[in-house]
Parts: structure tokens; sequence; C-alpha cells
């Protein structure tokens, strides 16, 4: 049953051969797409034709690499632009959260949390929705009242950022509240005895112990903007971001660049997920 | 140094004020005001409940709606009945020097984008698919067969892409599960099945009622896997709330839509959560 008790020879072995199937069945259709992303063949699919790195460099109609597409290198960097200015944003005010959650007392506290909590359990297409309808309320607001045209409430770059913000904010709040929550409040009283006003405190001391957490959750801010579909897809504008332009090209059928770029992603996500293990070691 | 103390509050409180007024409170207001709006005979917009009353008299809407409901419940069981062998096999089973590295491994794939893994499995199923190649050539098939494109790849894709948050509360309940409970019920003579039913789950209801609201919203508010892995009939019900706002252009339709996918979500974690004591600030954690 457990290490500590006599197992029968079947049921380890049933046990693991189950839990290889499982890891199998996880890795199966990223490994694939991997590997095909370095087959000599017009499609991201066998037979085997030989190992090629045309879809990365190559330069020619027919087969055009990743590194010399320039649809799809704009969308990568539309989503790096995007990601930079949501963990900027989410990170700022997710950490000024932790701070009012843990450390202040005020009325509504509770109800206030709540709300916070709420993008959690809010479907990503919805707050998509929302966020378009009132940008589009607002947009039609200023133009009528003070015949004000403002590209901020139309949907592009701005929007999606905005629109991810929203909820990657409460993840950054809830990933620095567990560490603010581990802070030893004698040390603040400490200083502030000697001296040191609440700013100095919090910049010198507090953000000093919190600055794993926020540099981990920034990262993991980073990744989920990076990512996201679901909002992003009622949101975005003229500049596609990589989900947007990938999904187009996936549902009409495309070139094993597809594969490329999934290459690509795998590895970078991994050094971040590495990184980001690295972080959270040193919390704890 | 009192009126310091407010400074900071102020300081603090002014943009999570910000934040949640303006990004979320505000606009699902605005998308209940649009959802009981609709154009009257002469083309004026009118306070009415046509956006609702259209859901109901059309069955294609509300089967939709009824058929994305049940499948995402399927979805978090099936999710369930996967994960938790795999939790306990972690936690409990494997030494203790290769747990660690098979969490890491159990984690690595959730980070890569969702729609890269749903391309992983397209290339994997496809008529022209890495599949359907091995088995014509192993000749156990004649010649291809499609296999995307219905329910059952649907699911499977959904269940992939929601297998991580279930997985991880559940390592985390199993991690602090006593193992002399389940050392002294095997010396009572307790079979597998009585302690899974009574000591196993009992102990992990937390952390299975937690990662079911988990996959269940997930699963519920999913358009990419419905939308690339399933059939022309077998439709989300985002699907339709995209349909509303981008190809009809039907904003107050849509509105209506996207506001009963919401009050279903919430109606099933405030039944999840009720029906277990559980309050939610306790489960995201």
């Amino acid at each position: 049953m457990i290490r500590s008790l006599p197992n029968s020879k079947t049921y380890s072995i049933c046990f693991k051969l189950y839990v290889t199937l499982f890891f199998v069945f996880l890795f199966a259709p990223l490994a694939v797409t991997s590997i095909l992303a370095f087959n000599d063949s017009m499609f991201p699919a066998l037979p085997w034709n030989g190992f090629c790195l045309d879809w990365f460099f190559a330069d020619t109609p027919s087969r055009l690499g990743i590194f010399h597409d320039q649809m799809n290198l704009d969308s990568i960097l539309v989503s790096a632009q995007t990601a930079f200015f949501v963990s900027l944003f989410a990170t700022s005010v997710g950490t000024l959260g932790a701070f009012l959650f843990e450390q202040e007392e005020f009325r509504f506290k509770q109800l206030l949390y709540f709300f916070m909590l709420l993008p959690l359990v809010i479907p990503g297409v919805i707050l998509g929705i929302s966020i378009l309808l009132f940008s589009n309320t607002l947009g039609t607001f200023f133009e009528e009242s003070f015949n004000l045209d403002v590209g901020l409430f139309r949907p592009g770059f701005w929007l999606v950022v905005l629109g991810q913000f929203s909820f990657i904010t409460t993840f950054v709040t809830l990933v620095v509240s567990a560490r603010l929550k581990k802070f030893d409040r004698t040390l603040e009283e400490a200083a502030l005895n000697l001296g040191a006003n609440r700013l100095e405190v919090i910049w010198h001391i507090t953000l000093k112990f919190l600055r794993p957490a926020i540099l981990g959750a920034g990262a993991v801010a980073f990744l989920m903007s990076f990512e996201n579909f679901n909002t992003t897809l009622f949101l975005v504008g003229s500049q596609p971001t990589l989900p947007i332009n990938l999904y187009l090209q996936v549902r009409d059928g495309s070139t094993p660049v597809i594969n490329a770029i999934s290459f690509l992603m795998i590895f970078g996500t991994s050094i971040l997920a590495f990184v980001n293990l690295y972080f959270s070691k040193k919390t704890e | 140094m009192k009126n310091h103390g407010r400074w900071y509050l102020f300081f603090f409180l002014t943009p999570i004020l910000l934040w949640l007024f303006l990004m979320i409170l505000l606009p699902h207001m605005d998308l209940l005001i649009m959802s009981f709006r609709a154009e009257d005979d002469f083309g004026e917009m009118v306070w009415s409940f046509a956006n609702y009353l259209n859901f109901f008299e059309e069955p294609i809407y509300w089967a939709t709606f009824a058929r994305t409901a049940l499948y995402s419940i399927l979805v978090t069981v099936l999710t369930f009945i996967i994960a938790l062998p795999v939790s306990f096999y972690i936690t409990h089973v494997v030494a203790p020097k290769f747990s660690g590295f098979l969490m890491l491994l159990l984690l690595l794939p959730f980070w890569v984008s969702e729609l890269v893994r749903v391309y992983g499995w397209m290339i994997l199923l496809r008529e022209s698919g890495v599949i359907n190649h091995f088995l014509v050539q192993m000749g156990i098939l004649d010649k291809p067969v499609e296999m995307l494109y219905n329910d059952a790849t649907m699911i499977l894709g959904l269940v992939y892409t929601s297998m991580l948050f279930m997985v991880v509360p559940l390592i985390s309940v199993l991690e602090s599960l006593d193992k002399s409970l389940i050392e002294a019920a095997y010396d009572l003579g307790a079979n597998m099945w009585t302690i899974l039913v009574r000591i196993i789950i009992p102990h992990s209801m937390p952390g299975i009622v937690s990662g079911s609201i988990v996959v269940f919203m997930l699963t519920l508010g999913n358009y990419l896997t419905p939308n690339l892995m399933g059939g022309k009939n077998s439709l989300w019900f985002t699907e339709q709330i995209y349909n509303q706002f981008i190809a009809s252009f039907n904003w107050n339709q849509g509105s209506a839509f996207g506001f009963l996918l919401l009050i279903l979500s919430s109606l099933i974690i405030w039944a999840g959560l009720k029906l277990t004591g559980q309050k939610l600030s306790k489960v995201v954690k």
C-alpha cells in the first residue's frame, strides 16, 4: 500500500505502470511537437525525412524559418511588451495590495478582500467581454460629452495590458501576502524605535524580505500574461499577441514553423520555471 | 503618528480600489446592464428581458449551455480519478528522493502555453497525425482514421489541460496524511478499498474541493480546447458568447450569455463550498 508496508509484486508493478503511462500522457504532445520542429518536411507530421533546421533559419518563400518570419516575430515582440507592462503593473499593485491586506486595518476590509479574490472565479472570457463593454461605454461617453477620442478605450495594446492586469494582480497579491505573513514585525518595531520612519522601514527592511516573493510573482505574472488567450481574445486590436496569432495559424493549418515556435516556448518556459523554482526555494 | 497611519492607508488603498472598481466591479455591472437592454420594434434601445427569453426559447442556446455544464462536471470527475493515484504515488509510494523530481516533472508541461499543448494533441491525433502513422505502419489500421474533432478527444484535451490544478492541491493535502493511519488500518485487516474510502478520501477532502472548483471553473470558461479539438457538433458555451460578440456583433445577447455563464459558475462553486463547509479564501490557498 505505502512505502512502509509490504506490497504485493503485482500491485507495485501495476502502480508503476500507471504512473509511467500518466507521464507519457503528460509529455507526449510536447515531445512530438518539439521533435517535428526538426523534421525535413513541409507538414508537421511523420514520416521522418531527416534532421533539418529549416523551420528555424531558412529564408525561402516555400520555407520560412521562425527567425525570418516577420509576422510571427512581431507577435512575439507584442507579447513580450505586453507581458513586461503587465508584470510591472501587477507586481507594483499586488505588492501594495499585500501590504494593505496584511498590515492595515479599515472598515469593509473583508468585503474588499472578497472582491480581490473575485478574478480567480470569473472565467477569463467573461472578464474579457466585460472589460470590452466597459471600455466601449467609457469611450462613447467621452466622445459624446467631451468630443474626445481616447485610444485607450478601443481594443488594442493597452486594453490587453489592462485586461490581463485585472486578474494577474490577484495572483501577485496572494503570493506576496503569503510571504508577508511570515515577516517578523518586531523587526519593524525595532527600526521604528531606532528612529526610522515607516517608508524607510518598508524600503530597507520589509521589501528586502519580500524580494524573492516579488521576483517570483513577477516571473509568474510575465508567463501568465505571455500565454494568456481567453481574456486577450476579446481585447486584441490590430497587433495580435503570440497566442492569438498562433491560434489563427493552428486553426487554419500551417507549416512546421509553429512547431519551431512551440519548441522555443517550451524551452523558454522551462528555463523560467527553473528560475522561479530557484527563487521559491530561496524563499523557504 | 495617527495622521501618518492614515496617509499610508490611503497610499495602499487607492490603487487597490481603482483596480477593483474600474476593472472588476464596474465592468461586470456594465455587463449586467447591457444584458437587459435590447432593441424594440423602432430600433430604440430599451430595458427588456428579450436576451434572456431568446436563450430559453432557442434550443441550441440552452442545449449548448447544459452540455457545457455537464461536460465540465464529467471533466472534473475524470481529472480527479486520474489525478488521485498519481498524487498518492508521489507522496506515499515512491522513494522520497524521487518525489521532488517527479513533482517537478509534473509541473513542467503546465508552464507551457495551453495553445502549444493543444497543438501537440492535434499533431498526435489528426488523420495525418503521428498515432495514425504508427497504427498504419504496424498494420493495425488499413488507412488513417480521423481521431480529432469529436467529443471524446475534446474531453481528453480538457482533462489534460486541467490536470495540474487537480494534482497540486491533492499532493499538498496528501503530504499531511499520517501514514501510521494507513498502517494501523492495514494491521487491523482493512483492504485497499476501505483504506481509500475511509481514510484517504476523507482526509483529502479540502484538496479535492479546491481542485474540483478550479478545474470546473477553468473547463467551463475554456475556449481554446473545445474550439480546436471539438467537432462541429461539440459547440462550447464560450464559443456561443464569442459568436455573439465577434461574429454577430450582438453585444446585448452576448452579455446575457456571459452573465448566465457567470451565474452558473458562481452557483456551482458556491454549492461546492457549502456542501463541504469551506470558505473561498481558504480554498484559493
